[in-house]
């Protein structure tokens, strides 16, 4: 299937990623190619297959509902673009 | 024309675990901003979930209370979006194939029994908390909350009526109390809800064009906001217009529902199984292991009081409102208290004294063997009502046992003939106005000289007792006459 | 003919006392200094803390040398031996990029598990390697902050992902270095620099602490001269993690054991329908003379078949990026990393997330979207993700006729700066030989067997059964014992 630049955009949109025009008109095709090689993926028939989400199916790994020391407030705001000393600064977050 | 509602509402409890669900993080509330943090719960680079098992227990034992079919296999998705109180840039979730599905809670009302479907339950991490500064020039972010373990319960569109759908909520809350899964302290947010309402035209059978109705922060206000939302859409349709698909909230201030986004953006949560985490398989025997911690239900339990301790449906209503509550009721009356005398006193005087002072029964010093023994001591004839009433209030005050504060307050009754017999002569003799009414057919006078032997007595004769030894000695004077 | 000392080497000569822990570290820091501004692996050397923490171990040497019960019980640890990791690795206040100008200042308030068990087993940390952004890539290429060269030919790409620790180990600025493989990044820069890279089995080793790229594909290794050497670091880095879920409850083991020089009876499998048409001559030539070699000295050889194989790179890249469009969410320029401000919040993170991303992370990033997006999932992700099932069984098949599978790493030696860049599907298509052990979460080893005209190192590839390193350690030590050609020094160093 080709990807067209409208695609492109919704799909830069959804991950939050500011294309240029430019960028739309070479990424498309580029896209395109890589979406249309992996479409012969549909020529093979996969009834009955199961997906492989982890190579080797682990289960029930858990831990048990014991605290453990986490970090301090500093130490995870030291990384932080912008912060009041106690908590984490962004723009306004705009829908209620 | 003729509209019927349909509400469906989804309800988010947060687990009472001591640690969040993917983290050894402290789960508990009201500490200071982004102080149970960690390097899982704060999203850093290479940082990776482990599930904590007791939220598996909890979710599979709430699933199992609200008979749900629970799906012993299962996996955790993730649901993409981007919010700055979700770390990273996903929420642990689960998509197709949740924790429980396919259950039912029952509610009473209008003395009928009602079954609204659960359609699913799951379990997922909670977000952190936004603060929108007042000004809208920028939002802080708290991540303590981030990874709270939460479950997420989807009703079927069955509710009919707002207060079905608060009736609902409350029998969530009952169910996740009696469970102790959670606290479902609306005020603290561990318990959250959002309602989905539309109107269709009675006897159609495809759903009107619904409302989400979101931030709804109290019991009342569910039913409140939904009975303005039912009638802002009832006077939209009569009109002849249309509904139009928003999201909106409830505002306490002005008691209506405003529109928060109306062209809402089609969301595209790109679900995909975690690959960080692996396959849940709750056996057979874990499953049973957990079963078994499931309570009597608060529906089961209301039946029972009502058939065991022939008590009026009221009555089990609220004893089992709280499962502390009913507890307490059957500690009176294991301990001896008749049945209806120990709801009496549970749900008038004990949960009036404590609602005055803004406690719980956690917080009563007066225990269900004391509150039994004041009961017999009515029944015995030690004390009247009045008095039992004044020994209890001192008794939730100092902890005290009713026979020790009626000895040290001198509150018995007195029914002793011998202690009264002087006392009413006593009384015969300074009256004598009233005798002389009395024996001229004046009933009445009867009363005044009761009142006098009470007064004298501070109360505390048995006002039986002194009626018949002043009927005694009255008929005595009539025949010296 | 210059030698650079492997670490057994260090670790005998340490026993003896005839070195210390801090003359090591001491060299290292030396030759870095002398020679990666030529070859630029390097993103961050760790100069300071590392003579630290040598002098420190000097201080245990006498201590370590007297419970020695004999010199060959000197490997049962790492004791003061120098060492590189990918810059994808996190360590606790040492700043870690991925190669990438979003996390361009993140410094890490914890420690990957890798760089826990490498510290425990008394190993000294030189410093962090250059990378394809967040492991994106087959060339080093795509690093935001440098270009690395090929130690034996200054105008070739060392290889990637990891191509900074491939190019450090190669060029003898430290003895060994971890990499991290989601598609062949540890195997085709070790074919490419001359060196020896394992991936292991998924799961073998703990990927906490690794900045992920393709969670259900990504596991470290160890790249060193040495099939010995990597053995030996492999033990040190494997074993159950509880912070990992996806950590194999296997335990850790000693990988030397297997190393026995005897490969009588080992059944080596060949491939004969994985499309060949890219191969290069030479390379061609160099593998099925490393077959022979084998076979000449007792292996066994059969014929396999992995019909799905040719699925392989499609289902990679749908399957890498869908992961990868989600792992990579979480640079949002909110709680650390660059922020580009914006008036808005949806403007701070576009701005944030199209200048701090390079081209590459960014394309990944839109076909993993894409791939996932509401009406997609089932004709993409999922049937990528069935494929692999597909893939694994075709390997399990094999695996009934064979206990090693060899092949090509790479189709060809190491390319020229741009060569391939122009084209990102075509760049895909050389991970033609690395991808399926990834698919299907097997083990893997690249070693030496041969060089090209140009005088470039050629790779061979031998994959094993789950959980079989050893197996796959034993024939690649059997064949480097065997393979009678010997590694030209790097000539982007002479000079």
């Amino acid at each position: 299937m080709k990807i067209s630049e409208d695609v492109v955009r919704h799909v830069a949109h959804l991950a939050r990623l500011a294309v240029s025009e430019e960028d739309v008109h070479s990424l498309a095709p580029q896209l395109s190619n890589i979406i249309e090689y992996a479409e012969q993926l549909q020529r093979v028939d996969m009834t009955g297959v199961d997906p492989t989400s982890h190579p080797f199916p682990l289960e029930n790994v858990l831990r048990s509902d014991e605290p453990k020391l986490g970090l301090p407030r500093e130490v995870i705001l030291a990384n932080a673009p912008d912060d009041d000393g106690e908590q984490i600064r962004v723009p306004a977050v705009l829908e209620g | 024309m003729e509209f019927e509602t349909v509400i469906g509402l989804e309800v988010h409890v947060e687990l009472n675990t001591d640690t969040k669900i993917f983290c050894g993080c402290k789960t508990s509330f009201g500490n200071p901003p982004n102080t149970h943090v960690c390097p899982v719960c704060t999203g850093q680079p290479g940082s990776l979930p482990v599930l904590n098992e007791r939220a598996v227990n909890m979710a599979v034992k709430a699933a199992l209370a609200l008979h749900c079919q629970i799906n012993q296999d299962c996996k955790f998705d993730r649901k993409n979006y981007f919010y700055p109180d979700l770390p990273k840039g996903y929420q642990i979730s689960q998509y197709d194939q949740p924790i429980g599905e396919h259950g039912y809670l029952e509610i009473d009302h209008n003395g009928e029994r009602k079954r609204i479907g659960i359609a699913r339950l799951h379990l997922e991490e909670d977000a952190g908390k936004s603060q929108h500064a007042a000004d809208g020039s920028h939002t802080l972010v708290d991540y303590n909350r981030t990874g709270v373990p939460l479950m997420e319960i989807v009703s079927e569109p069955d509710i009919r009526t707002p207060e079905e759908a608060r009736l609902y909520l409350e029998g969530i809350r009952e169910i996740m109390q009696y469970c102790d899964v959670s606290d479902c302290r609306m005020e603290e947010g561990s318990l959250r809800c959002d309602a989905n309402i539309s109107l269709r035209p009675v006897g159609q059978q495809e759903f009107g064009q619904k409302t989400e109705l979101k931030n709804i922060n109290s019991f009342r206000f569910v039913q409140r906001g939904l009975e303005y939302e039912e009638q802002r859409q009832r006077e939209v349709l009569a009109a002849g217009g249309t509904v139009r698909q928003e999201t909106r909230r409830f505002d306490e201030l002005s008691q209506t529902t405003l529109s928060m986004r109306s062209k809402e953006e089609a969301h595209d949560y790109r679900y995909f199984p975690e690959p960080d985490l692996v396959r849940l398989h709750i056996d057979d025997a874990w499953l049973a292991q957990i079963r078994a911690t499931v309570p009597e239900l608060p529906m089961e339990k209301r039946d029972r009081y009502i058939r065991q301790y022939q008590l009026p449906a009221y009555d089990a209503g609220v004893l089992t409102s709280d499962l502390a509550i009913g507890e307490y009721f059957e500690a009176t009356v294991a301990a001896g208290a008749e049945p209806k005398a120990a709801s009496n006193w549970v749900m008038g005087d004990l949960l009036g004294y404590l609602n005055g002072r803004g406690e719980v029964l956690a917080d009563s010093r007066v225990t269900p063997g004391q509150l039994a023994d004041l009961i017999a001591m009515i029944a015995e004839g030690t004390l009247s009502i009045k008095q039992a009433k004044d020994v209890f209030k001192i008794m939730c005050e100092t902890g005290r046992d009713a026979k020790t504060v009626v000895q040290e307050e001198g509150m018995e009754q007195i029914s002793d003939m011998a202690a009264l017999v002087p006392l009413v002569d006593e009384v015969l003799a300074k009256n004598s106005k009233s005798v002389q009414d009395f024996l001229s057919g004046k009933e009445k006078a009867l009363g005044a000289l009761i009142g006098q032997v009470m007064k004298a007595t501070k109360g505390q004769a048995n006002p039986g007792v002194v009626n018949q030894i002043l009927r005694d000695r009255l008929s005595a004077l009539r025949v010296e006459e | 003919m210059k030698e650079f000392p492997t670490i057994k080497q260090m670790l005998t000569s340490m026993a003896a006392g005839e070195t210390q822990p801090s003359d090591w570290t001491r060299q290292s820091l030396t030759n870095i200094q002398k020679i990666d501004g030529k070859i630029g692996a390097f993103l961050r050397v760790n100069e300071e803390q590392a003579l630290i923490h040598a002098r420190q171990l000097d201080e245990m040497a006498v201590r370590w040398r007297k419970n020695l019960v004999s010199p060959s019980d000197s490997t049962r640890d790492l004791f003061g031996i120098p060492y590189a990791l990918k810059d994808n690795m996190c360590t606790k206040g040492v700043g870690t990029t991925a190669a990438s100008r979003i996390l361009e200042n993140y410094i890490p308030p914890y420690s990957a598990t890798v760089a826990e068990k490498l510290t425990q087993a008394n190993g000294v940390m030189v410093g962090k390697t250059n990378l394809d952004e967040f492991a994106m890539g087959s060339s080093t290429e795509n690093s935001a902050f440098q270009k690395t060269h090929n130690p034996h030919h200054l105008n070739r790409v060392p290889g990637g992902s990891s191509g900074g620790s491939a190019a450090a180990v190669a060029a003898g600025m430290v003895p060994f270095a971890l990499g991290s493989d989601t598609g062949g990044s540890i195997r085709q820069p070790a074919a490419f620099c001359g060196v020896i890279g394992v991936k292991p089995t998924y799961g073998r080793v703990s990927r906490f602490g690794l900045i992920a790229f393709a969670s259900s594909l990504d596991q470290i290794g160890p790249i060193a001269r040495t099939v010995e050497d990597v053995a030996l670091v492999l033990r040190q880095i494997s074993g159950h993690d509880p912070l990992d879920s996806t950590s194999a409850p296997a335990s850790t083991e000693d990988f030397t054991r297997s190393l026995t020089g005897e490969v009588k009876e080992l059944r080596i499998g060949v491939v004969r329908d994985m499309n060949a048409e890219g191969v290069n001559d030479q390379v061609k030539a160099a593998i099925d003379k490393a077959i022979s070699v084998l076979s000449d000295a007792g292996a066994q050889v059969v014929e396999v078949t992995l019909p799905h194989s040719a699925y392989a790179v499609a289902s990679y890249y749908l399957v890498a990026p869908a992961e990868a469009s989600s792992n990579l969410a979480r640079y949002d320029g909110v709680r650390y990393g660059r922020r580009v401000e914006g008036e808005t919040l949806l403007e701070m993170y576009e701005k944030t997330r199209s200048e701090g991303f390079g081209l590459e992370v960014k394309r990944r990033i839109i076909i993993g979207t894409y791939a996932l997006s509401s009406g997609y999932y089932d004709a993409y992700y999922k049937r990528a993700q069935q494929m692999r099932t597909l893939i694994r069984q075709d390997f399990d098949d094999a695996f009934q006729k064979c206990d090693v599978i060899a092949m090509p790493t790479a189709p060809s030696p190491a390319f020229a700066f741009g060569e391939k860049s122009a084209d990102p599907l075509q760049m895909y298509l050389e991970d033609i030989f690395t991808i399926p052990a990834n698919l299907a979460g097997l083990p893997g080893i690249s070693l030496p067997c041969g060089v090209s005209d140009e005088g470039l190192p050629i790779g061979l590839q031998l994959l094993g059964k789950a959980f079989d390193e050893s197996t796959v350690l034993r024939a690649a030590y059997g064949y480097e014992q065997l393979r009678g050609f010997v590694m030209p020094f790097p000539h982007g160093l002479e000079g």
